[in-house]
Formats: C-alpha cells, structure tokens, sequence
C-alpha cells in the first residue's frame, strides 16, 4: 500500500500482481483508478474483470469518474465493476446505466440509518438501471445547427 | 455470371487462353483460396473471424427507419448502429446523416483536408483478378522503373510541392520484391516526409524492413470480404489467397507501421456486407492495437484499358455517400480517403462530410508524371490500372479545397 491516506489504487503495481496471480491460475478482479492504457494492461496479464473506483474509498462521493469509466466501458472487452465511492442507489443507478456489469457497495450501506431497507433499495436501483442499459437510453435532444444549403445536393445517382 | 468481366487477348498463346479458360469456367482447376502457399506467413489472429461473424448474421432487410433514427440520435453508436446505417432503411436519411458525419469529421479533424499523391513504380503482377487492369492475361505495356527513373519522377512530383506520396506495383515478388521496393521507399524518404505504400501483402519481417526503409503507412484492399466471391474474382497467383491477404494489416502492425488502411473494392459482390466488414476489420485492428492509426477508402469499380464495360454495378453516388457517412459516425477518428476514381464534384462534396485525405496530381501509369505534370513527351510509358475520373494538379486541389473553406495539408506527422 503506498497510500495509506486516501488508500488509492497502485495501477503500476496491481498489473504486476495480476500477471503473477493469474498465471498462478487466480481469477483475479483487480481494483484500480480508471485509466485506458492500465486497463488494457491488466486485461493483457489476464485480468477477468477490471474494477475502477468512482471516487474514494469509503467517501460515498459518487461518480467523479464517470466519464473515464464510459471509456473503459466502451473500449475494454471484459466485465467492468464499479468499485468504490458509490455512496447512494442512484449513482449505482447510473452506473448500470452507463453499461457497467455489476457495482461493489459497502460504506453506503454500512453507515446508512436502516442497513436492510438501504440494501434493497440499491438492489431496485441496479435492476432498474441495468434494465435501462439493456432497453437502450432514449434521445438527448441537442440542439444542431441546420446548415443552409443541404450537404448531399451533389450527388448524380 | 462474369462474363462482363472476361476479355481474351489475341497476344495469349493457344496454351495460355486454354489454360485461362479452364480457370474461367472450371472451378476445379483453382486451387483452394483458403489455403496459404509457400512463404506465406500465417499468424494467430481472431480479427477475421470476429469481421467475419458480424457479417454472416447481417441482414440489411431487417432494419426499420426507426433503428436508423436511433442510430443518428446515439451519441457512441455501435455496430447494430453501423449496420442500421447501412442498410436500405437508412436511404431516405441521407442528409441527417452528411449532417451528423459532417460534426464528426470536423470535431475529429477540424477544417482540414489532407492532400497526397499515389507514383506507380511497376504494372508486373502474377495474379489473375477478373476486373483489374494490370491483371496477368490483360495485354498492357508493362514497366518497372529503375532507380534512377523513380528518383526522376519523385523530383518532379516534388517540385509540384507535394510531401507525402504512396508507392504502389503490380503484385509480382519476382519482378519487384520487397528489396526493390525498400529500395525505392528510401530514395522516397529523401524527397517526401511520409511514406506509405500499396503493394503485395508481406510477411512481418518485409513489414519490419519497409518500415527501416521509411515506410509509415501499409495500404491493403480485401476487394471483397465474401469469401466465395473472393474466389470467382481472383483466379490465380498469391493473391488468390483470402485469409493471408486478410491479415496484411495485423502483419504490418506488427511489423512497427503506424498506421493501415483498407476496404473493399464496391461493386464485386453485396456492397452493404463489404461495407460492412471493411469498417469492422479497421475497428477490431484498431482495438486490438489501440496506437495504429486506422484509415478507409471507398474504392468503386472503374472501367480497365481493354474492358470499359466495367461499372460500378449497384454502387450509385448517392450509395456511397451513405457508406461514407455511415463511417465517419461510427469510426469518428478514421482517416477517410477518396479516391480519383470519383469525380470532382463528388470530391468536393464529400470532403465537406466524411473524407479527411484526398489525392492530387495522381496517374495510374508508369513514368508518366513528366509529360502529365510538364507536358513534355516521354519515349516509354506502363500502361494504367484504372481509368482515373478526377485528375486536378496539386495547386489546382490546394486552390479549389481552399475555395471550400477547408484548410489543406500537406504533411502533419515526422518519421520517428
């Protein structure tokens, strides 16, 4: 651990130690600070999940990560695992949303007023926003700039 | 069915047109299209196979007007989107589309319009593909330039201003080898800032080699990604081999190259499947070497000397500006090429949507850039592959790209 204040990933370290566990036949589901280049690096030493944190450990800040976790989502081919930081049921929503495979809760539910009645209502939270994710999101409506003159008017046949 | 595509020379011997029939017309006198030949290396890969899946379960039938409206409204459209926008649903969408490629290209690339020229440097090639002007049995003039010849139409394509150039032959190992080719990529280097070529697919170590010579850029075209078609179209020689060819690009990667282009020849076999799988191969390469750079074309059928009943087929303008866009929105970060093939007007329009790199000053024959670029005869001269449509000089593309509101580039990257 070389953080002992805010117990931060060691992205560096973790891929090592998932290189020798996996090859030691682990299944390993590494925890690690959402970055592209280091999740391609824990997939490649044969990571079977990758798992970034939402904000600190512990902090129920939420998703102060969420759009570094969209591109892990997009781009890597295994499971990703919101871990850390979520701290009510609708970030764990939204990160279902978002397209993530699972999320890890503790502290939200540990420091809630009524432990049982929290957990279930992360339990309605993830369902409904992994039944989001898979019925696909609906529009956002932006507002575009319609060009004068049409873009395709050149086109013979 | 291909008759169309079938010319008979009255240079082939009686053995050479009997032996060209019978691969015509007999199936059995091919050999198997999916196996290597000496030589050819064969690496691991799940690249084709992933293309390949996508593209067996496509049925561009199935998709509604609703599906391509999602599809334009998602902000990361996948490949279900891709395959919405390429299907006949997708017809009617054609400017929301342009609209849409169009804040693509120009979040991606800003105004720019990057410009290039092809040098052919050798019309040799060992293969029999039906529709290509260069093909074995297609009586044409052939060439290969020595040294010095290339070094005196690189000075002259030089003098236009031109900085980056693609190198392309015939494919023939024997009559220009990977040596002559590295040969000609290093006298290239001293003239141009980038390099790319367009040659036979090789193996890594001609990749790793080519690139010491100063080669960036490794252009491949699958023709078609159907593999039965592959077989009817290419009768003979190495590239009758489907998979090796398929892999050209992983092979160059490895080899240290930054950056592939590919795509299907449209018009060979169903243009909505090759579209298809020519976006998907650069998608998966680009996933599984996220640092390689990653750049389409859109080649259509052009009519070949001796044949001008060559078409497009069913690839009609508005077609290809469908499959353009439908790129762009998907691959927001692919460099899109256009060729001259097209028309200028195709070119001008297509540049303000999708394309991001277009070609100048180009000639598809051999040692002819001086009469073309100073009217001066020459004695000896290859004959083309192709029927170019377009054929702007250099200042004349720069000028009227310009008068687009585009900015045009010549070269923005540095060997390392």
């Amino acid at each position: 651990m070389r953080d002992t204040k805010y117990l931060l990933p060691d992205n560096y370290e973790t891929i090592k130690a998932t290189e020798i566990l996996a090859k030691e036949g682990f299944v390993v589901m590494p925890y690690m600070y959402p970055d592209l280049n280091a999740a391609r690096d824990l997939v490649n030493a044969g990571a079977a999940t990758v798992m970034p944190l939402a904000s600190p450990i512990g902090s129920n800040k939420g998703l102060a990560t969420k759009d570094f976790i969209q591109i892990l989502i997009d781009e890597i081919d295994v499971p990703i695992i919101v871990d850390a930081g979520i701290g009510r049921p609708s970030q764990a929503c939204e990160a279902m949303e978002m397209g993530a495979a699972a999320v890890m809760s503790n502290t939200a539910l540990a420091t809630a007023g009524d432990l049982p009645m929290m957990a279930s209502a992360f339990k309605k939270a993830i369902e409904a926003g992994r039944q989001a994710y898979l019925s696909g999101l609906g529009r956002v409506l932006v507002r575009g700039a319609a060009p004068s003159d049409t873009l395709t008017g050149f086109l013979r046949d | 069915m291909d008759e169309q595509y079938f010319v008979d020379s009255q240079a082939l011997s009686e053995e050479a047109l009997k032996k060209k029939h019978s691969l015509e017309n007999d199936p059995s006198s091919r050999t198997d299209h999916m196996k290597y030949m000496d030589g050819q290396e064969q690496i691991k890969s799940d690249i084709r196979e992933k293309v390949l899946s996508e593209v067996r379960s496509y049925d561009p039938d199935k998709y509604s007007a609703a599906d391509v409206r999602r599809a334009l409204e998602k902000q990361n459209p996948g490949i279900e989107d891709l395959k919405a926008m390429l299907s006949p649903a997708a017809e009617p969408f054609l400017e929301k589309m342009a609209e849409r490629a169009r804040i693509e290209t120009r979040k991606h690339f800003g105004n720019t319009v990057y410009i290039f020229t092809p040098l052919y440097i050798a019309n040799y090639c060992e293969n029999y593909c039906v529709y290509c002007g260069f093909n074995c049995y297609n009586d044409i003039r052939r060439m290969k330039l020595s040294m010095e010849q290339i070094e005196h139409e690189m000075k002259v394509i030089a003098d236009s201003g031109m900085e980056e150039i693609l190198l392309l032959t015939g494919e023939s190992r024997k009559m220009s080898d990977i040596k002559y080719i590295g040969e000609a990529c290093k006298l290239a280097r001293k003239y141009f800032r980038m390099v790319g070529i367009e040659v036979y697919p090789a193996n890594v170590e001609d990749y790793k080699y080519l690139h010491e010579c100063g080669v960036d850029y490794v252009t491949v075209f699958q023709e078609t990604y159907d593999s039965d078609r592959y077989e009817q179209l290419h009768l003979k020689g190495h590239k009758r081999v489907y998979p090796y060819r398929f892999d050209a690009q992983e092979r160059a990667l490895m080899g240290g190259m930054r950056g592939v282009a590919g795509s299907a020849l449209l018009g060979l076999s169903d243009f909505r499947k090759d579209a298809l799988a020519s976006a998907l191969h650069m998608y998966f390469l680009q996933r599984k070497y996220p640092h390689a750079e990653i750049s389409l074309s859109c080649p259509r059928l052009r009519p070949i000397i001796n044949n001008d009943r060559i078409n497009p087929m069913d690839v009609s303008e508005k077609r290809l500006c469908q499959i353009l866009c439908a790129y762009r929105i998907f691959l927001p970060f692919a460099g899109i090429t256009v060729s001259s093939r097209e028309s200028e007007t195709f070119r001008n329009g297509i540049v303000r949507i999708a394309a991001t790199k277009i070609s100048a000053g180009v000639s598809t024959g051999i040692g002819d850039h001086e009469s073309k670029y100073t009217g001066k005869e020459e004695s000896m001269a290859g004959d083309e592959q192709f029927e170019i449509n377009d054929t702007r000089s250099l200042d004349r593309m720069y000028k009227d790209m310009s008068d687009e509101g585009l900015q045009p580039v010549l070269n923005d990257y540095l060997y390392v």
